[in-house]
């Protein structure tokens, strides 16, 4: 049974942890759980949850680097997929909880608030990536040029965490942390060109084909 | 008959005999509907969730609105309360140690009696009134609450103001002690302290503007702004200051906290209007709590029989 390999096992794990929140959500709203707003709960939690799991997605490439473990590649499309998925919720709960599909106070919206302006974008932003995302597409769209176009999660974050620093009365400390998480993660690629980790990845992989 | 009272127990501990009679009203409308008669009197600890309970009340005064209240529960666990913290459930979970007695409100300016009060000696020989009103939160959703209170009229005639006097603000309770969120945290992240907030004299006197102490006929919870709060329900709620310990009359226009904090988003006016949008949300509608759909903002948020004439000549897109 070649299928059910470590992999194999380790993906699913990955896939049901992935699962959590939502699940909990799910809980929450059906057991009243939630506050006495529970329709902002779910688009506040759907919301929040997008953000980390850009973050995480965008996570993998450094923590491959600095842990040498370069088979956490197989991790980033699901995780990816699962920003999408939260996204997705997010903004159906904003078309149909918040403006009950009302097309002109969308459209207002959307051209007139810098807040909805940027998490609209964050969202438009990774759908492309979303479809392109299987084997498939990478060998239609070439290797470059897919990765290319799934840069487009860095513009993406940078609108989503926007979107949260506006979202907020008061208190910014929760968004701007946000917001150094992805200064972090965007600079470590930065970095990463200018070949300053290149060396300490080029080490770790002559070991590992030296003890094999 | 030799009526002997305990001197050690102040006047605002005893039940004002308002809010008994509303209590025992509200029981008996609310064992009526639930048909659970028997068990509320004999536990009066299931008062809390009686009250929760969806009962459509009838309007009573001129004032009062006949639509379904918002249950006591989410009155009491969903509101904003800055001083214990900006999410909307620290106010109920971090306000319990809050002391409320001894109270004084010190009464400052251009007024004839300058002075702190104890509590109790300002509000000596008012009578509570209930007041269902609407309450509309700049953040896009509302509630009806049935206060208990007197009108800030009687409070400002009683204390006198000058003829220099305009305007009246209001200042919350400074306590970090007592307070997490008037705490300096580590990169902000909170208001000016202490929490102020301002009317013009004309708006204190509208018979609208009430000082409540109570909600659903019992004393107002420390999370809404124990023991006596500013209600003004044709504004936005955050005009509404709570735990107020000083009053102070001046000819110049207060700027509220949240003037200060950001002044293109919040004026001193704060009247709801679904015309003028905050920067970031249209204010044209708005999630009445317990209700799935959102429904329409209303102009003055539907007082605008009892107010619009203050404001008339006023361009509300600029005073806001």
């Amino acid at each position: 049974m070649p299928k059910f390999n470590r992999w194999w096992i380790l993906k699913s794990a990955v896939f049901l942890a992935c699962l959590v929140p939502m699940v909990w959500l799910t809980w929450d709203t059906l057991t009243g759980n939630l506050s006495a707003n529970p329709l902002e709960d779910i688009r506040d939690r759907t919301g929040i949850w997008t953000l980390r799991f850009l973050m995480l997605t965008l996570s993998i490439t450094p923590l491959r680097r600095i842990t040498g473990w370069p088979a956490l590649i197989r991790f980033r499309r699901m995780l990816g997929l699962f920003a999408f998925f939260y996204a997705f919720l997010h903004f159906i709960t904003y078309i149909w909880l918040d403006q009950f599909f009302a097309l002109d106070a969308i459209l207002e919206d959307i051209t007139k608030r810098p807040f909805i302006i940027a998490g609209v974008t964050s969202f438009v932003l990774i759908i492309p990536l979303a479809m392109t995302s299987t084997r498939k597409w990478i060998g239609r769209l070439g290797g470059k040029r897919w990765q290319m176009l799934h840069r487009l999660i860095y513009l993406s974050a940078i609108a989503g965490v926007l979107h949260y620093f506006w979202r907020v009365k008061l208190d910014i400390r929760p968004p701007v942390a946000y917001g150094v998480l992805l200064a972090v993660l965007l600079a470590f690629r930065a970095f990463g060109r200018l070949n300053i980790f290149k060396p300490q990845v080029a080490r770790v992989g002559s070991e590992k084909s030296a003890l094999q | 008959m030799l009526v002997h009272r305990a001197s050690d127990i102040l006047s605002s501990e005893i039940t004002p005999e308002r809010i008994y009679h509303n209590r025992r009203e509200f029981i008996k409308t609310a064992s009526t509907a639930l048909g659970t008669a028997a068990v509320i009197s004999i536990l009066p600890g299931c008062m809390s969730s009686s009250a929760s309970g969806t009962v459509q009340n009838k309007a009573k005064g001129p004032y009062d609105t006949d639509e379904k209240q918002t249950p006591y529960e989410d009155i009491t666990t969903y509101n904003n309360y800055y001083e214990f913290g900006t999410d909307k459930s620290d106010p109920a979970a971090k306000s319990k140690n809050f002391k409320t007695k001894p109270w004084t409100v010190s009464v400052e300016g251009l007024v004839k009696k300058p002075a702190t009060y104890a509590l109790d000696d300002l509000i000596k020989g008012f009578t509570m009134e209930d007041r269902i009103y609407r309450m509309r939160c700049v953040e896009a959703w509302s509630m009806v609450i049935p206060w208990m209170g007197f009108p800030l009229a009687e409070l400002i005639k009683r204390l006198e103001p000058a003829p220099a006097a305009k305007y009246v603000e209001f200042k919350t309770i400074l306590a970090p002690d007592q307070m997490p969120g008037q705490r300096p945290g580590l990169f902000g992240g909170g208001l000016d302290w202490p929490y102020t907030e301002g009317l013009r004299l004309d708006e204190a006197m509208n018979p609208l503007a009430l000082i409540a102490m109570g909600i659903y006929g019992k004393p107002l919870p420390n999370q809404n702004g124990a023991p006596l709060r500013l209600v003004t329900p044709w504004k936005y709620g955050f005009k509404g200051i709570k735990s107020i310990v000083k009053i102070r009359f001046v000819e110049k226009q207060p700027v509220s906290s949240w003037m200060e904090a950001w002044p293109q988003a919040y004026g001193f006016y704060a009247n709801v209007n679904p015309q003028v949008d905050h920067p970031r949300w249209s204010q044209a509608s708005e999630r009445r709590l317990g209700e799935f759909y959102k429904r329409r903002t209303l102009m003055f948020n539907g007082y605008a029989e009892q107010v619009a004439q203050m404001y008339a000549g006023m361009d509300l897109r600029k005073n806001y």
